[in-house]
């Protein structure tokens, strides 16, 4: 639970991590409550991201994308100073399948932050927490675009 | 190694027809037993305006769905595999070109398989993102 007070800077930047991201926007993720090192997005339910037309189940690559994007979200509301992020590795274990037609959020915690890595617990879910769809476990890198201009993922890799 | 069961018609009427795989506009490949699968660049999938790089969930999620076509080319089954756990690493990031995707089932049990995936832009010997995935096996006749 965002029950810890909330740094206004650390609102802001989720909430430009938010609006500023294509792939975020795209799918229409939303950030619901922030807190220090803490995050809530909501992701809503769209017939254009059902992954099991069977079943009208959202595809699961939708709820990877949310649990990433609210880690690194996590990871910002728990910094000091806004640096780039990038992730390591994110482990998600799926529990179950999400409810068609739900909306789905992600709750994230980044509990430890060191100078070059920040580890992050998350969960998502429809109505509670208790109650999941998926968990996962990410490690993200900070400082990662690390003396990188801007732009310079525009030339191939040497 | 047995040809596989299943068509290059058949994974696609399987996988493109998906809603999700039409929204991120993927391809797919199939030439002997090897898949592969494509993702052109867009704008939509950029998670770093900076760099600019793409979404770690775009990587995610065409990992995954490789590693769940490759398994049905394997197995042959009506049913799709479900996803048990997925971990992905993010070895490079993701630039603004198109990407593509293998995978290759580590290994194939009676209830679980094992998938280890790869994503790759530039070179297949350089992978921007590889994920180790287990899935839950549906049989046909067990439903």
């Amino acid at each position: 639970m965002t029950d810890s007070p909330k740094p206004p800077d650390a609102v802001q930047v989720v909430q430009v991590m938010v609006s500023a991201t294509p792939y975020a926007r795209a799918l229409g993720f939303e950030a619901t409550a922030v807190g220090d090192g803490r995050v809530t997005m909501r992701t809503p339910y769209r017939k254009d991201l059902i992954g099991d037309p069977e079943t009208g189940v959202i595809a699961g690559g939708v709820i990877t994308a949310l649990l990433d994007h609210v880690c690194g979200a996590a990871v910002m509301a728990a910094m000091k100073e806004r640096q780039s992020i990038a992730t390591l590795d994110l482990r998600i274990d799926y529990l179950r399948a999400a409810e068609p037609g739900r909306d789905i959020f992600a709750e994230a915690h980044c509990y430890k932050v060191t100078r070059s890595v920040a580890f992050v617990r998350a969960v998502a879910f429809e109505d509670s927490p208790e109650n999941p769809v998926a968990n996962a476990t990410a490690a993200f890198m900070i400082a990662s675009n690390g003396g990188r201009k801007m732009g310079a993922n525009m030339k191939p890799p040497r | 190694m047995s040809a596989p069961s299943v068509t290059e018609a058949q994974l696609r009427e399987r996988f493109l027809t998906v809603p999700f795989a039409r929204f991120l506009d993927i391809d797919l490949d199939l030439r002997g037993d090897e898949l592969t699968i494509v993702m052109p660049y867009r704008e939509d999938l950029i998670g770093n305006v900076m760099l600019p790089a793409l979404h770690g969930g775009t990587l995610g999620a065409l990992l995954e769905l490789v590693a769940v076509a490759t398994l049905t080319l394997k197995q042959g089954h009506a049913h799709l595999p479900k996803t048990i756990d997925i971990t992905i690493d993010y070895l490079r990031s993701g630039r603004p070109v198109d990407t593509y995707a293998r995978a290759q089932v580590t290994r194939l049990g009676r209830r679980i398989a094992s998938v280890r995936a790869e994503a790759w832009q530039f070179e297949r010997s350089d992978p921007i993102a590889a994920l180790n995935g287990h899935f839950l096996l549906t049989q046909a006749d067990a439903s």
